[in-house]
């Protein structure tokens, strides 16, 4: 019961805070609030026992990413900003693709119930004692059967470092 | 984990009437009676650190009057001991003021945010084999760092909100002092978990117990990393430019006063006591005894109750040279709450039926002078060091601290490989890894001080530096 109680209450708050960040005008508040829904993500995860997936999550995206993202916003007058970059059929384009996403997830939904034990909805979750530990498991995984995919990610962002800090670098040399 | 410790079954009577209530009921006591250590930990905490954040407050004001040959507060209580009790009073009812352009809900919330990071990674800090909240977390010393690491949102948006040029320079320093400093200690904090080889905290107190030595002598470059990074990410001095008082009156914190002020305070002493614990957790051996490994110095054990006792009698000697009686009284009764806290933990080490109490009561002790002394090698650097220019402390960061960190954490691995796979004593491969990492650093600071010396010839000077300011 406590399990259920715990995971209406993230899932609850995470959507309201979604729905809030969608539609406040101030973009600090709306990073704020974006903030509180990765949170109560976080908290999901937790309650589903992934807890090395639930620290990373604060880690990178609350503590890393959103800061950098307040950083940005408030070095930046977004509200000048905005005028440029809106345009007059962004609200159509965001209903069709809200629509079609709603249509997915819906029949995602449908099937699932339609083939027990291959969809979403596994029938008899293991008990939370039985786990595995998680970080161990991830790292275990992360370095013998996904190795290469985990390098070539990690070649990946360095190119993107390498990348960002050559671009920076020339901006200051024009000056 | 939630529901996994429901072992005591409660013995509830059954209430004829409403049985639905009775459930509830019965939820309820099995939660008390299953958590009852965690949720006194969770209280003791949150009512004893703004206590003990007060009284570092003080003991800081009187080391800095001690260095610099003053006596520091003297009258509010004997030797200003009700110094902080004043100040709290103060702060309590001093006016609210909210300037008025600022934006309000985020001002309101950005203090809240700093303190309440700071508390809840506390929870999962191990005072002691016996005192810990969060037992069980797979994760625990990433939980300490990632949740403490959030009260920087609050110090952003504090920034933001005040709508002050102050305020908004503080903010932005103190975030690119953060993400700067916390790479640097982040891979300080991975080389003590590679000799850890776990992430919980009590596992890596009982790994620094089994290899018989603190992992501050095994790895000493990541601890003194990881002393520098900390004093960064609590922006003290000679890194607390956020808030340099002689350039951006009181930084991010200009336009606070009264209530928020001293939540903002209370965030940052408590993110001391945080980063002093994790310290202690990773380097300084936690809560054991020095030599607890060692069976013949089992006698030291004696000494938890000595040191408190010693500073009882010092009550009592300075207890006749009070100048007013109340301050004599009141000197007394220092001396002998010193030696009733003494007798208590003298009592269980002789009497066997209590000696259950000694690991957690005795852990306690020491994982607490630990982080003091921690706390107090902080301020002895505040009172010795002039402030950094933004410039130096982005380049010390970034071309001397990461650089280092990333080649000490190497370092670690391999002594760990020629312990493992050669056979050598883990101090020699210590000593020899630590010995290349200090001929690095000597390297990498050679290096920067060409750089800033190229930088500041008079061809250079028109290259305008990203960082300054």
């Amino acid at each position: 019961m406590l399990d259920s109680i715990v995971f209406y209450f993230f899932a609850g708050v995470a959507v309201a805070s979604a729905a809030l960040m969608v539609t406040r005008r101030n973009a600090v508040h709306s990073a704020v609030l974006l903030v509180t829904t990765l949170l109560a993500t976080a908290g999901i995860f937790l309650q589903l026992r992934a807890e090395f997936i639930f620290i990373a999550q604060i880690i990178l995206y609350v503590g890393g990413i959103m800061v950098l993202f307040i950083f940005v916003i408030m070095l930046v007058r977004l509200d000048v900003a905005l005028q440029h970059i809106r345009f007059r059929l962004q609200r159509w384009v965001a209903l069709f693709v809200a629509f079609a996403l709603g249509v997915e997830i819906t029949i995602v939904l449908l099937f699932a119930r339609r083939l027990p034990g291959q969809g979403l909805l596994i029938q008899e979750p293991a008990s939370a004692d039985k786990l595995p530990p998680n970080t161990e498991e991830l790292a275990r995984s992360l370095f013998s059967s996904y190795l290469l995919p985990f390098e070539i990610v990690s070649v990946l962002l360095l190119v993107a470092m390498v990348g960002a800090v050559v671009m920076a670098k020339k901006r200051i040399n024009d000056q | 984990m939630l529901l996994a410790s429901g072992k005591v079954e409660p013995r509830v009577q059954s209430f004829p009437v409403l049985p639905q209530m009775t459930s509830t009921l019965q939820a309820i006591l099995t939660l008390l009676q299953t958590w009852w250590v965690e949720i006194t930990c969770g209280v003791v905490i949150v009512a004893v650190v703004p206590l003990i954040a007060g009284y570092v407050v003080l003991v800081e004001r009187k080391l800095m009057a001690d260095m610099q040959a003053r006596l520091g507060p003297m009258r509010v209580g004997p030797h200003g001991l009700l110094q902080p009790i004043a100040d709290a009073v103060k702060l309590l009812l001093k006016e609210d003021i909210i300037p008025d352009n600022a934006d309000k809900l985020i001002f309101w919330l950005a203090p809240v945010i700093s303190m309440v990071a700071a508390m809840t990674s506390m929870g999962a800090i191990a005072f002691g084999p016996a005192f810990q909240v969060a037992r069980d977390i797979n994760v625990g010393i990433l939980f300490v760092i990632g949740v403490s690491s959030l009260g920087l949102l609050g110090i952003i948006l504090g920034g933001w909100a005040s709508n002050s040029h102050y305020s908004i320079i503080g903010a932005i320093r103190s975030t690119a002092q953060l993400v700067s400093y916390e790479t640097a200690a982040g891979f300080a904090i991975v080389s003590a978990l590679l000799l850890a080889g776990t992430l919980k905290i009590r596992a890596i107190v009982d790994a620094q117990q089994q290899s018989g030595v603190w992992f501050i002598f095994l790895a000493p470059i990541a601890f003194f990393i990881y002393l520098v990074a900390s004093i960064a990410e609590t922006n003290r001095a000679p890194f607390d430019l956020p808030e340099a008082e002689s350039e951006l009156v009181a930084g991010y914190m200009t336009e606070y006063s009264g209530f928020r002020w001293s939540l903002y305070f209370l965030g940052e002493y408590a993110n001391m006591i945080v980063v002093g614990s994790v310290a202690t957790t990773l380097f300084l051996g936690g809560w054991l005894r020095p030599f607890s490994n060692v069976h013949w110095l089992d006698w030291l054990d004696i000494l938890p109750p000595l040191i408190i006792a010693a500073v009882g009698v010092y009550c009592v000697y300075r207890a006749g040279k009070q100048p007013v009686p109340v301050q004599t009284w009141f000197m007394w009764a220092v001396a002998l709450a010193c030696f009733a806290v003494a007798a208590i933990f003298a009592v269980p080490l002789f009497v066997a039926p209590l000696k259950f109490v000694v690991p957690g009561l005795h852990g306690a002790f020491w994982f607490l002078l630990k982080v003091s002394g921690y706390i107090y090698v902080f301020m002895w650097l505040r009172f010795t060091l002039p402030r950094y220019r933004f410039d130096q402390l982005m380049h010390l960061g970034w071309y001397i601290l990461i650089p280092l960190a990333i080649v000490n954490v190497l370092a670690v691995g391999v002594a760990l490989i020629l312990e493992g796979e050669f056979g050598w004593n883990h101090w020699l491969a210590a000593a020899v890894t630590s010995l290349v990492t200090l001929g690095i650093a000597a390297f990498l600071v050679n290096l920067h001080d060409k750089r800033t010396a190229a930088a500041s010839s008079p061809a250079a000077a028109s290259v305008t530096d990203p960082y300054a300011g």
